[in-house]
């Protein structure tokens, strides 16, 4: 078991949400959520198109108003551990064509730490240098962000949350349309994320690479269906309640696999808190 | 008292320019390119209804009236988009259409007042920067300059919020007010604007340089710096025109003027320009042509079993590529000018170093193919065309790196040697 | 003939083909192209005029579905170099074109009768004295013939093209693979826009022609979901904003094309608000419903699975509701006969406790779905 240096002075879980419903418009998209996400880990958040995942990381982020229930951040609301949290969006979600460069965009992670009025300078910028130098692209730091490809746009943001120096990360899914060597690249990065006690949050598409990638998984279809660590909760059964019929023949060969593969007991990282 | 009009039509224009164009980058950075348009057309009832309350001409009240009418037309785009099924292009043409008639309207109704005559508002409509007096240019100075200072001490929270709004709201930067701020800065502009160049152009005085601007950098602070440039000086050299010449229109020149240099932007601006993009695809073209001839030499000397002495005649050149005799003349002096071949009546040989330079190439060429073949499992009879592509944009890192991947392999997958690497 | 009825019909020609192809600009997105075409067939106009000498309509419409379509072009070609957005393009094509309308005009034709707040603002109220001559004789108001050709025109194209056109607006790849040439429909609508702006140039002007185009198919797209009806609802209400605004302007004495198109906002307003379907206050009480609907449910299933009773207190922080909202939906479940109350604590009636068993879950459920959906 490894050693959770900050978790020790954080006796809280990372994430709770109570009661959580949520409508957009009139369609309820998330429903009675009461999950507890465990400090110091890798957590994934799984489902199928529509069921929810996004919101759920952006009902944390206060990005959404839940119609019921509230969320906790280490034990406190939202507002009060805002500084604690870092954000990647999808990266689809900006537009890439805007005149900035990667070190700029990093930058950007740091400007909540900065305040209103006070412009960024030597000291931000060698500190965005070395959160990109910490996802590999140091030398793409004055490029701009359009030339880059999708896997360092991908790492830019990354190096972005990293300039937050957060406890905890939210991530959408940021695997989604990468090259394998950025793949490689991110998770070395979470890896080294969790062995310094942050825990990170991620919505997943890839269903093959959950066991493998991540120490908890959160099964999300409008409500939620299993939560907890690997062995116990990504399980054939739950997979097929999260996505019914449209569960295919290639998942349930991965789990399969992935059962072979990942040894029980180093999937759980980690007393499961509760 | 010419002189004084004059200059208080260029400096007026000129303002307008300067923070017009800043203040445009990030209209258009947000794609809201036309709520300037909106805006400016929304402001018309608000000039009309502040005279009629009011009853005087002063510039203050006039541009509160177009200020508060201007944020109204703004806001209820935002609302009607957000609030029902009408998309933002529906919405801007509805408020920019209804407004205007609104104003249109008050226009003619207060001119047929009794005390309404030569209420001079319909200057606002196509401006009249003519008519601009000192305190219109103290005026115009002061909320420019005001929006400006905004802009320059918020800059790093607006760029947070035209680059990636939601980031900037999970950090907890008020966005919603950010964006009503910069939707003030806007309305601002436009009434500054008003009587320069008038409601229908002063679109252009946000977006055209600001477009420019865009294509000369990639630093949003640059950008917003040569926007007002372009802005300023679009400004200041249309209002010239117009007096020097009769019957020359201000805005209308300043606005030709912003546009001639956006067009020259797009076309010859560094990097982005369009000339620059064909330039470079042209220089790609041709290298690709003259590395297909070298290997082509180099294929025929390998057939005679690795004798490069021999000159390969032209017609043969030209069949294995589909090239014209001019195409291979052209690239056989290019080449013989850079001492990679020697041209000579029978037709081209490869000299020492022109070997060399063909070796790389064909070496590039066999161990993609071999890449393909072992890596992807493609048969090989498929691999070539893509290591024709390939072999020209590799670079010779990145073919050590194969090399090194697939174990230095010394057949290519037609059973062809790939050429040793040479120190160059 | 009647002047205000001449009027009256010039204007009701102009609604009518203004809400043809608005409709097809509105559900295309394409509404500020309207409202560019609109500003920059200024030059088509003026270069006519200059090159023709003359006022004839039939060259007129001809240098202004030319400069339509070259702004639809040049509009295109920015865009397809990269550099500047589709919204940008427009932002920067049509000022520019319009800017040389207005310097051609004031430079060459400020002797001769195009005025440049004719053009702008139009002035329908001259269209009866305007009377065309052919051959010598009278045939009655130009802007009667010009504009009736015109929405003849538009009504033939829209019966000839209408199965295309509702096709190319609703999936562009469906009908290129079907070989509906979404392209030269598209070019064909923008001349079609061109060329009925050109029309209504002299009744309601350069921008308020954008009003006519914009504002009634937007009212008629939050009445109806159907294409037919919603071009017969856009002719209906412009032909209305047409008459009502000649009312208005006539007892303010005022301009009336800025009375048409205030009358025009207005409809859309009374449909933003009040349309049964798609306006505010349905929308908003639709969304208070559904939202009762999923609180009613989350709290019986919370009691449900409390087994007992619990605090009403508890229920409070338990859901982050304040005190009035969880007393307003105890009640309406209380009506109901769902819960009962009894002092602080509530509990589910032996009702509420079947409703919830017997499937009640999913039945709740997709009674709350319906409704979401109504």
């Amino acid at each position: 078991m490894t050693s959770l240096p900050e978790s020790a002075a954080l006796p809280s879980p990372a994430v709770e949400f109570h009661d959580i419903t949520a409508a957009y418009r009139t369609q309820p998209v998330l429903w009675d959520i009461d999950l507890v996400i465990p400090t110091g880990q890798l957590v994934a958040i799984v489902g199928p198109n529509g069921a929810g995942k996004s919101t759920l990381l952006k009902v944390a982020l206060g990005l959404v108003r839940p119609l019921t229930g509230w969320v906790e951040i280490f034990g406190e609301p939202f507002e009060t551990r805002r500084s604690w949290v870092g954000y990647v969006p999808q990266r689809e979600s900006v537009d890439w064509d805007f005149p900035t460069s990667a070190l700029d965009v990093v930058t950007m992670g740091l400007y909540g730490q900065l305040g209103w009025l006070k412009r960024p300078g030597r000291r931000e910028h060698e500190r965005a240098l070395a959160c990109l130098d910490r996802v590999g692209i140091a030398d793409l730091a004055r490029r701009q962000i359009s030339q880059l490809s999708g896997g360092q746009q991908q790492r830019v943001f990354l190096a972005r949350a990293l300039a937050q120096d957060s406890r905890l990360y939210m991530m959408d899914e940021p695997f989604a349309g990468v090259d394998a060597t950025t793949e490689r690249a991110i998770l070395e990065l979470l890896q080294e994320l969790r062995s310094l006690g942050r825990t990170v949050i991620a919505v997943h598409h890839d269903l093959q690479t959950v066991g493998e990638y991540f120490d908890h998984v959160v099964l999300l279809n409008l409500r939620l269906v299993a939560a907890g660590p690997i062995a116990s909760a990504f399980t054939h059964e739950n997979l097929t309640r999260t996505y019914g019929g449209r569960l295919t023949a290639l998942t349930q060969a991965t789990e399969a696999l992935l059962r072979s593969r990942v040894p029980p007991s180093e999937s759980i990282r980690g007393p499961e808190r509760r | 008292m010419l002189e004084l009009a004059t200059r208080n039509v260029v400096l007026g224009a000129s303002l307008l320019g300067i923070v017009g164009g800043a203040l445009g980058c990030f209209a258009l950075l947000r794609r809201q390119s036309l709520l300037g348009d909106a805006i400016a057309h929304a402001a018309l009832p608000g000039v009309c209804l502040a005279y009629l309350i009011t009853g005087n001409k002063g510039p203050e009240s006039l541009l509160a009236g177009a200020l508060i009418a201007g944020v109204i037309g703004a806001l209820l785009i935002v609302g009607v988009v957000r609030m029902s099924r009408i998309k933002e292009d529906t919405a801007i043409g509805i408020v920019l259409s209804v407004f205007f008639g609104g104003g249109i309207v008050l226009l003619t109704y207060i001119q047929k007042l009794p005390w309404g005559n030569q209420s001079g508002l319909d200057k606002f409509l196509f401006g009249q920067a003519a008519s601009l007096m000192s305190s219109d240019v103290q005026v115009m100075a002061g909320l420019g300059g005001t929006a400006l200072l905004v802009c320059i001490l918020f800059f790093k929270e607006l760029k947070l919020l035209a680059f990636d709004r939601e980031f900037a709201a999970s950090m907890g930067l008020p966005v919603r007010s950010l964006e009503l701020l910069l939707t003030v800065l806007l309305v601002v502009v436009v009434v500054v604007g008003l009587q320069t160049v008038g409601v229908v152009l002063i679109v252009a005085t946000l977006i055209t340089p600001a477009a420019a601007a865009r294509q000369w950098t990639e630093r949003l602070s640059l950008m917003l710096v040569v926007a007002a440039a372009i802005g300023g000086l679009s400004g200041a050299v249309g209002a010239a025109i117009s007096a020097a010449v009769p019957r020359m229109p201000t805005g209308p020149v300043i606005v030709l003027c912003a546009s001639s240099v956006l067009v020259l932007s797009i076309l010859a601006a560094p990097q982005r320009g369009l000339l620059h993009a064909h330039l470079a695809e042209r220089r790609a073209g041709r290298r690709i042509r003259e590395e297909n001839l070298l290997r082509d030499l180099y294929l025929w000397g390998e057939r005679r079993g690795g004798d490069w002495s021999h000159a390969v005649s032209r017609p043969v050149l030209m069949g294995s590529r589909g090239l014209q005799a001019r195409h291979i003349a052209q690239l056989g002096r290019r080449l013989a000018g850079r001492g990679l071949v020697e041209a000579g009546t029978d037709g081209l040989v490869l000299t020492e170093a022109g070997n060399r330079f063909a070796k790389r190439v064909v070496r590039k060429h066999r161990l993609w193919e071999s890449y393909l073949a072992r890596r992807l499992e493609l048969p090989s009879d498929h691999v070539h065309r893509d290591a024709d592509v390939m072999e020209h944009v590799l670079s010779d890192d990145a073919v050590e790196w194969i090399d090194r991947l697939l174990g230095h392999p010394r057949l290519d997958p037609h059973g062809r040697p790939i050429p040793e690497a040479e120190p160059t | 003939m009647n002047p205000t009825l001449v009027i009256l019909i010039v204007g009701s020609m102009v609604a009518v083909s203004c809400a043809v192809v608005g409709t097809f600009l509105v559900l295309r997105r394409e509404a500020l192209m309207g409202d560019a075409i609109s500003h920059a067939v200024l030059p088509g106009i003026a270069g006519a005029f200059l090159i023709s000498g003359s006022r004839d309509p039939f060259v007129m419409v001809l240098g202004a579905g030319a400069l339509g379509l070259i702004t639809v072009l040049l509009v295109e070609m920015f865009n397809r170099t990269g550099r500047l957005k589709q919204d940008a393009s427009i932002g920067v094509v049509f000022p520019a074109l319009f800017s040389l309308g207005v310097i051609l005009i004031s430079r060459y034709a400020t002797q001769v009768d195009l005025d440049l707040d004719c053009v702008l603002y139009g002035e329908i109220a001259y269209a009866p004295w305007d009377i065309l001559s052919l051959g010598g004789r009278t045939i009655g108001p130009k802007a009667l013939w010009v504009n009736g050709a015109i929405l003849g025109l538009n009504l033939a194209l829209l019966a000839a093209f209408y199965k295309e056109l509702k096709l190319t607006t609703f999936d562009t790849g469906l009908a290129a693979t079907l070989g509906f040439a979404p392209t030269v429909i598209h070019y064909g609508l923008m001349t079609a826009v061109s060329v009925t702006v050109v029309g209504a140039f002299e009744s309601v002007g350069a921008i308020l022609v954008v009003a006519m185009l914009v504002v009634p198919p937007a009212t008629a797209y939050l009445l109806t979901d159907r294409l037919s009806w919603m071009l017969l609802i856009a002719c209906a209400t412009s032909v209305v904003a047409a008459i009502g605004g000649y009312a208005l302007a006539r007892w303010l004495d005022a301009s009336i094309a800025g009375a048409i198109a205030i009358v025009a906002g207005a409809e859309f307003t009374v449909a933003f608000l009040a349309s049964p379907r798609h306006g505010l206050c349905s929308r908003w009480s639709r969304q208070g419903r559904a939202r009762n609907a999923l609180a009613e449910r989350l709290l019986l299933l919370h009691l449900g699975q409390e087994g007992e009773s619990e605090s009403i207190v508890g229920l409070e922080r338990r859901f982050s509701w304040s005190g009035r909202r969880v007393t307003r939906i105890i009640g309406r479940l209380d009506r109901r006969g769902l819960v009962r109350r009894q002092e602080d604590q509530l509990s589910l009636t032996p009702a509420g406790l079947a409703l919830l068993r017997d499937g009640g879950d999913d039945a709740l459920w997709h009674r709350g779905a319906a409704r979401t959906d109504g």
